[in-house]
């Protein structure tokens, strides 16, 4: 069996966001990038799956600038066997754009399971395996909080949705869309980071894959969220009872 | 310009997100209509028949709905809209509406505008990127827009009404691909988390699942749902779908209380639209206290049993 890996390189989420003043975006210079935390998650259960001996090869993709080899190199250096970069000179592309080249280049790697964060936490979209599954006429399991290979060429997944748990069973191949509590991602080694300085990362242009890149989207402005007005701190529960009563009125 | 609708409900009642959807629809248009996939639906069709704005209901009864497979929802769906005139079609963005509404977009070849949260115009809208920490103003060139609707951000319709409904066939073969196994239903009798008034949510400062207890009595006392931030799910306190915040549930309730959680930005993402934040910390520099209307600064084990006697 065959995993592809989708990572996308996304500002640090420990970073503090700061709008820019001519309302384009969000400053992105001299800002720490990472692997979306998601994505990581993604790698981490490929690899798992690797080591249970479930799958053969893990190939991490991603698509993006030249800079998003960093961040296939950290999948390398999680486990990953080899790389494949889908360069663009634009920093993002929308979802369905990323939705078809992901399925193109599915089309030539025939992976049995394509595994990716459930959404980036840059444009929180949570759009991407839904498209590649559809495309691809794959089965999904989104949000997935616990995944378990049957030998019958099928996969049990636990999703986490609204009020509860679903189970469901997929055939392979398929697309799964990680959340936070299917496994905690590992820490490369030092030794493992140096090994993956060797591993392989195939670099395609963009240009060679035949899809309309157009946005179909026009960001008009992008603003900082309102402020919440500041509050106050209250001494003690009889004067927290009297201002929820008396001031805010909600008891 | 004509919406359609999509009604999430469980076969037997009807979602709130679904008539803050309608809501968020007539902002868009006057000409508004709904369509409810399932098995066994006649309560569902029965509730959502009274809500105002609704020019019609079309149904489609069918055992093929009656677990909510987005590959069997999206292609029945995208079938029923070949050659209709709908300029846009809403869902909410529960996990529901995120996991379906992205497939009929790649059906269409429409790029999906996710979580809308205020409407500007037919085509440009509002969105939260980075965790609520900045707001996008979006304008589609697609000739159909897909969106799906942030539910605390438009109050739930009126259901003064009656409206026309239509029984619609399917001819769409089952995906084989994809069987449904089981649904672990969280029971509480409390109210939903993302329409309750009130949400009283611990954090990791609980220690546990036991003390949970101490929340459970003043939610009792003001009909509060009950929440929790990640660090407390992830430690096994109380079940995954208490989650609120940026990947967990989305709340704006009238007040929030966070008990013992530090108020990372991940979190507040989830509670920001509320309308007064209460919070109670041992760390007086928590940030949580940066985003709290009343903040008190203590030991919960010490406070809780205070606060509930208060009440
Ligand atoms: C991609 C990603 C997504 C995430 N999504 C979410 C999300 O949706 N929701 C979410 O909540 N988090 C989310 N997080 C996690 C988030 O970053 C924080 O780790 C988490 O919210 C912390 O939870 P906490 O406040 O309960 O714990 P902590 O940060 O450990 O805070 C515990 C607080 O309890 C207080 N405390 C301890 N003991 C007592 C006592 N006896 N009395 C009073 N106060 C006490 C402490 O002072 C402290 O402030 C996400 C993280 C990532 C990376």
């Amino acid at each position: 069996m065959k995993a592809l890996v989708c990572v996308k390189r996304v500002i640090d989420y420990n970073v503090k966001i700061r709008v820019k003043s001519d309302k384009s975006g969000v400053e992105t210079d001299n800002v720490k990038m990472s692997m979306n935390p998601f994505d990581e998650i993604a790698v981490e259960e490929a690899i798992r799956l690797k080591e249970k001996n479930q799958i053969q090869e893990v190939v991490i993709l991603s698509i993006g600038t030249d800079k998003s080899q960093e961040t296939i190199r950290s999948g390398l250096a999680m486990g990953g066997d080899r790389g494949i970069l889908v360069k663009t000179e634009k920093d993002q592309l929308e979802p369905l754009t990323v939705g078809k080249i992901i399925k193109s280049v599915s089309d030539k790697e025939k992976p049995d399971l394509i595994i990716l964060g459930k959404q980036a936490i840059d444009d929180d979209c949570n759009q991407t395996g839904q498209i590649v599954a559809t495309l691809l006429e794959f089965p999904q399991a989104t949000f997935a909080s616990e995944l378990k290979k049957n030998n019958d060429n099928t996969l049990e997944v636990t999703r986490e949705v609204d009020g509860g748990l679903e189970t469901v069973k997929i055939n392979i191949p398929c697309v799964v869309t990680t959340d936070l509590r299917l496994n905690e991602p590992r820490y490369a080694s030092l030794p493992n980071i140096m090994k993956a300085k060797q591993k392989k990362i195939d670099v395609l242009e963009i240009g060679s894959f035949d899809i309309d890149i157009k946005d179909r989207l026009q960001i008009l402005e992008v603003n900082e969220p309102p402020e919440r007005k500041p509050g106050i701190k209250v001494d003690d529960v009889d004067s927290l009872v009297e201002k929820l009563k008396n001031e805010a009125k909600v008891l | 310009m004509k919406v359609l609708v999509i009604i999430e409900h469980d076969n037997e009642t009807v979602k709130q997100s679904s008539f803050s959807t309608i809501s968020a629809a007539k902002e868009i248009s006057d000409s508004i209509e709904a369509i409810v996939l399932g098995q066994g639906i006649d309560s569902v069709i029965n509730e959502l028949k009274k809500s105002d704005h609704l020019k019609k209901i079309y149904k489609i009864d069918n055992e093929l709905f009656q677990n909510p497979l987005a590959e069997n929802l999206s292609k029945a769906i995208h079938k029923f809209t070949e050659g209709s005139d709908y300029t846009h079609i809403l869902s909410p963005s529960s996990t529901f509406g995120k996991n379906m509404s992205p497939k009929l977009s790649a059906l269409m070849d429409v790029q999906q505008i996710s979580d809308i949260t205020k409407i500007i115009s037919d085509d440009t809208f509002e969105r939260p990127i980075y965790a609520g920490n900045a707001i996008a103003k979006v304008k589609s060139n697609d000739p159909i827009k897909i969106i799906t609707v942030r539910p605390t951000c438009f109050e739930p319709c009126a259901l003064n009404s009656s409206v026309d409904v239509e029984s619609l066939e399917t001819n769409l073969d089952k995906n084989n691909l994809i069987s449904f196994v089981s649904y672990d239903k969280s029971k509480s009798d409390r109210p939903e988390l993302t329409s309750a008034k009130i949400v009283i949510s611990g954090g990791r400062g609980m220690q546990n699942g036991e003390n949970f207890r101490l929340l459970e009595g003043i939610a009792d006392k003001l009909g509060a749902a009950m929440g929790a931030s990640r660090a407390a799910v992830d430690a096994g306190f109380v079940p995954n779908d208490w989650q609120v915040g940026q990947t967990g549930k989305i709340v704006a309730p009238d007040l929030y209380i966070a008990v013992g959680i530090s108020g990372a930005i991940q979190h507040i993402a989830g509670i920001k639209d509320s309308k007064f934040i209460a919070c109670i910390n041992k760390d007086e520099e928590a940030p949580i206290f940066n985003f709290s209307d009343y903040g008190l600064v203590g030991d919960l084990f010490e406070l809780l049993p205070k606060l509930e006697e208060k009440l």
